[in-house]
């Protein structure tokens, strides 16, 4: 099975595999010595079967007790490292980069972006500016990087840079400009794209996050049209998805919204990909941001 | 937006103005739209069956897209739903049911028509209903984007779906798995039939699971 | 060399909570690639902690432990400025070793 894009397989296969996993944290978390956490992890109750509370209870009190100890503070040290650190054709860290708030300044940026950006005469948003800086300070090959699979090789720096840069903002509150006419054109841009439905589903965006209090079998959809509240929907990108162990920024949740959405591809940092960006963050104005954040 | 309020003046005042006011509407709805097509045409690219012209709307899509979630006006969701009836084809050998077990398997598959999906014909594809909906109450995994399924050939009298009598509700249903649209314009369930995703065995397997007196769904 | 782990490590009331986030990718030699080859087995097989130097804590794990382990246990005594040291090897043989102070 591959395991890359968990899909919808049935509760009997998915669930159970996730499942595993997450109960080695939870027994291993109880403060008991780890040896034997295999054996007792199987003998345990599945979540997924109780019914003495809802499945989203259950989630979200699984999540509470993994809050501290998030597998993203791994990407979150190794973006910090990345940074800083004297890299690519031109031997150069990133810490000149400018990220909307001056340049070197992080703290802040992660909430005020997608943004305009003057050196490049565009809105840009967190991923697609890392690009411009590491080609324009380091001499990477930006389109070789856009090119490349999520996952595999300079796009796991991305995520680790995106995680620590988030990081950075945690507790801020999402204030994404609209000071600009450009800005605000790729927010009437982002709200047409949102709508649109097409594809041999006819799905859109809106389909799923049109609408208060739904959901796909039991993940609950967050309503993006208007802000979903404190780390909720795009307050809570990027985060470390469980089920695949894997840090994901807001391009790759986008691009596999698209897939299920039975689109065609998405060019990373492509234009629809930031426009999006920009309606759903401004959408989004005034929640708290939680990001890096733990996902199933 | 300061040219509409010029516009707007000028409208109530004479009739000549009346023209160039239209003319500034129609440019600004083109201009958006250039915008909207540029920016879908360079930011997407064909991968595996997932091909560039899948974005192009039809006038259902483009429709309801264009309302944001308003509801169309009754004349248009008439016609949109006419136009879609046009679609819609009967079983070829009459029979409507096929197989529950079958059904069951298909509601709770979520795949196909993805361009991680190596075929786009609909042997390769599920129904992605349980996404969705409700159907059999043992499922306690399902979605809240359509209503609940669950007991749906018992609530709608069909205790013989053999019966004459139960023919209006077979080819509704049918009609229903079939293209969606042809009876809610801007319906969010896709069109199965239309559009290919599955054939006619599977969608008589899908009428077994909702109308089958002996299926999960019914008891 | 190893990504390397987050240690936290905090005393009080006479007992020291060690929380450990380690980065491995624990692969169970059960998945197939895309082209339907097996992926190899690769997960840690052992584990100890130390507290100032005396090991406290020895664990032999298996491939039903999670990619990017996360591991806590508490310990008797222990103070802060004390050393805490976790260590691990995996089946291919790599190893790795971080230190913290309790707080």
């Amino acid at each position: 099975m591959k395991r890359q894009y968990p899909d919808w397989q049935g509760p009997r296969n998915r669930p159970l595999e996730a499942v595993r996993r997450h109960l080695t944290r939870v027994f291993a978390r109880a403060g008991v010595f780890a040896a034997g956490v295999g054996l007792l992890a199987a003998g345990m109750a599945s979540p997924c079967c109780a019914q003495s509370k809802s499945p989203a209870d259950s989630i979200a009190e699984y999540r509470k007790m993994l809050a501290d100890d998030n597998p993203a503070e791994l990407f979150e040290a190794k973006g910090e490292e990345l940074w800083k650190k004297a890299r690519g054709p031109k031997n150069i860290s990133l810490e000149a980069c400018d990220l909307g708030k001056g340049p070197g300044q992080v703290a802040g940026a992660f909430v005020s972006l997608p943004r305009y950006f003057a050196d490049t005469g565009r809105v840009q948003d967190l991923e697609s500016r890392l690009l411009t800086c590491m080609q324009v300070l380091q001499g990477f090959d930006a389109e070789q990087i856009a090119a490349t699979p999520f996952g595999k090789a300079e796009q796991v720096s991305l995520a680790s840079l995106v995680a620590w840069i988030a990081a950075q903002s945690r507790g801020l509150h999402f204030d994404v400009p609209q000071g600009r006419t450009e800005e605000r054109r790729m927010y009437e841009l982002g709200k047409q794209i949102f709508f649109y439905r097409a594809g041999p589903y006819d799905f859109a965006c809106a389909t799923c996050h049109g609408d208060d209090g739904k959901r796909i079998r039991l993940q609950e959809l967050p309503r993006l049209t208007a802000n979903p509240g404190d780390g909720v929907g795009f307050a809570a990108w990027p985060a470390y998805r469980l089920s695949t162990g894997e840090l994901w920024g807001m391009q790759r949740r986008i691009n596999d919204c698209f897939r299920q959405q039975r689109f065609p591809y998405p060019g990373f940092g492509s234009e629809v990909t930031i426009a999006l960006g920009v309606y759903m963050g401004v959408n989004a104005r005034g929640a708290e941001s939680i990001a890096p954040a733990l996902k199933r | 937006m300061h040219n509409r309020m010029i516009c707007s003046a000028a409208f109530l005042l004479t009739v000549g103005l009346m023209t160039s006011c239209a003319n500034q509407a129609t440019k600004g709805d083109a201009d958006i739209r250039s915008n909207l097509d540029g920016a879908m045409r360079t930011s997407f690219r064909t991968e595996g069956i997932a091909r560039v012209e899948r974005l192009q709307q039809d006038a259902t899509n483009a429709a309801c897209s264009k309302a944001q979630g308003a509801p169309l006006a009754e004349e248009v969701s008439r016609s949109i739903e006419a136009d879609n009836l046009k679609s819609v084809r009967m079983p070829s050998d009459g029979r409507f049911l096929g197989n529950w077990k079958e059904g069951e398997r298909l509601a709770q598959n979520g795949r196909g028509m993805t361009w991680t999906d190596s075929s786009d014909q609909p042997n390769a594809n599920g129904g992605n209903c349980y996404n969705c909906h409700q159907l059999d109450k043992a499922e306690v995994s399902y979605g809240t984007l359509g209503p609940s399924l669950y007991g749906y050939g018992r609530l709608h009298g069909v205790t013989d779906p053999t019966d004459p009598g139960a023919r209006a509700v077979l080819e509704n249903t049918w009609t229903k798995l079939y293209n969606a649209k042809a009876l809610n314009a801007c319906s969010g369930m896709p069109r199965f039939g239309q559009a290919g995703i599955l054939d006619e065995s599977q969608l008589k397997d899908l009428m077994a699971l909702l109308l089958d007196p002996s299926s999960p769904v019914n008891q | 060399m190893a990504d390397p782990m987050k240690i936290r490590a905090q005393a009080a009331d006479g007992k020291t909570t060690v929380r450990v986030l380690m980065a491995h990718e624990m692969e169970t030699g059960q998945r197939k690639d895309p082209a339907g080859k097996i992926i190899p087995a690769w997960y840690i097989q052992q584990v100890s902690a130390q507290l100032n130097g005396a090991i406290v804590l020895t664990a032999q794990w298996g491939p039903s432990i999670s990619k990017n382990p996360f591991l806590q246990f508490t310990v008797r005594g222990g103070k802060a400025g004390d050393r805490v040291a976790i260590s691990w090897i995996d089946n291919s043989g790599e190893r790795r070793s971080d230190e913290a102070t309790v707080s």
